[in-house]
């Protein structure tokens, strides 16, 4: 059993490791609140998406679809296609959560995001302790969450007066703190080979709709990387003997 | 179209697949070359993000110095390639984008 204090120690270490990211997503919560106001969403409903629903990628589609008169069924079916990514990130984690109980598994499911997620399996990578990781990610995802919440309401005051925000080109940020978690992480000819292949077939699909692309470039990459992968081919032979 | 069944079933719709492998998990033992295939997810999903976002741009591929996200991006590259600091490699990238809006 864990001290508070360590497990506060974790919670707070968890907030901190996010802290770039967070910062990072900032702007896209101020454009989120923003956008949604001006395609007609109320007030009341923009902020709810954000703390109901609490993905970045899904509130945006909804709302860009919503601009543009999109049927009910499109728009969920896109939400649900591009949430498909959030799957595979909590296929991921399982090892970790396995000896929690669903007290835990229920929140960490819901607020487990890009960021949160990005920051937890790089310490999952660079420790081989994560006892108590649960405590790390609650951190993580709780300043994620809050700091989201606010951005959200600012964007709903900002969209109200400078109308052009949408179009400043803030969503940089997010892509500049992922190159961060990426490259450090890039250490077996096997990890280049994913990042290359996630890029080229990337480039070959993004025509491909409802980011469809995305899921099979990440698909191709993982495959990709297991084939060239010495640690796999190892164990696989452990395996036989 | 009412916004709160947009909400609800958005709720539904993005909780459902976050929420899935967790229940299982415990329950199922993944295979390990499942397992060992699942650690590559964040570099296979993050960099096709990335590359969505930066090369292509209004739905076109973008390979020119007025694509300030490109720019961005490749400084926050070779920043990482020689710091491993997350807000460094931040802090270069944004400075980059910056730069490019007001000089380019």
């Amino acid at each position: 059993m864990m001290s508070t204090k360590a497990k506060s120690s974790l919670f707070l270490q968890g907030a901190l490791d996010s802290s770039p990211l967070i910062l990072a997503a900032i702007p896209f919560g101020l454009i989120f609140g923003a956008l949604a106001i001006t395609t007609g969403l109320s007030s009341w409903a923009t902020l709810a998406m954000s703390l109901f629903v609490f993905a970045g990628a899904s509130q945006f589609i909804a709302v860009t679809l919503l601009a543009s008169a999109t049927a009910l069924p499109v728009i969920l079916l896109t939400v649900f296609v591009v949430n498909l990514r959030h799957m595979l990130y909590a296929a991921s984690l399982m090892p970790q959560v396995e000896n929690l109980p669903q007290k835990f598994r229920f929140p960490l499911a819901f607020w487990l995001t890009d960021e949160t997620f990005a920051v937890v399996s790089n310490r999952v990578a660079r420790k081989d302790d994560t006892s108590g990781l649960h405590w790390y990610f609650l951190g993580s995802a709780l300043a994620m969450y809050t700091v989201w919440a606010t951005c959200t309401v600012i964007g709903i005051i900002m969209g109200q007066q400078i109308p052009d925000i949408a179009s400043w080109g803030l969503d940089v940020a997010m892509l500049v703190g992922f190159i961060g978690i990426v490259v450090p992480n890039l250490k077996l000819r096997a990890d280049w080979a994913c990042a290359a292949t996630a890029m080229f077939s990337t480039l070959m699909t993004y025509h491909w709709p409802n980011q469809t692309g995305l899921l099979f470039s990440s698909f191709l990459a993982i495959s990709v990387a297991i084939l060239l992968d010495r640690r796999v081919k190892v164990s696989v032979e452990q395996n036989h003997e | 179209m009412n916004e709160w069944l947009l909400i609800g079933a958005m709720t539904v719709l993005t909780f459902t697949p976050r929420y899935l492998p967790f229940g299982m998990a415990g329950k199922v033992k993944i295979p390990p070359i499942l397992e060992r295939a699942l650690t590559f997810v964040p570099i296979a999903v993050l960099t096709s993000i990335i590359t969505q976002s930066s090369l292509i741009r209004d739905g076109e591929l973008a390979l020119n110095l007025a694509n300030h996200h490109l720019l961005a991006v490749l400084a926050a590259f070779v920043t990482a390639l020689i710091s491993r600091r997350l807000f460094i490699i931040v802090t270069v990238g944004l400075a980059a984008f910056i730069m490019a809006k007001w000089l380019l």
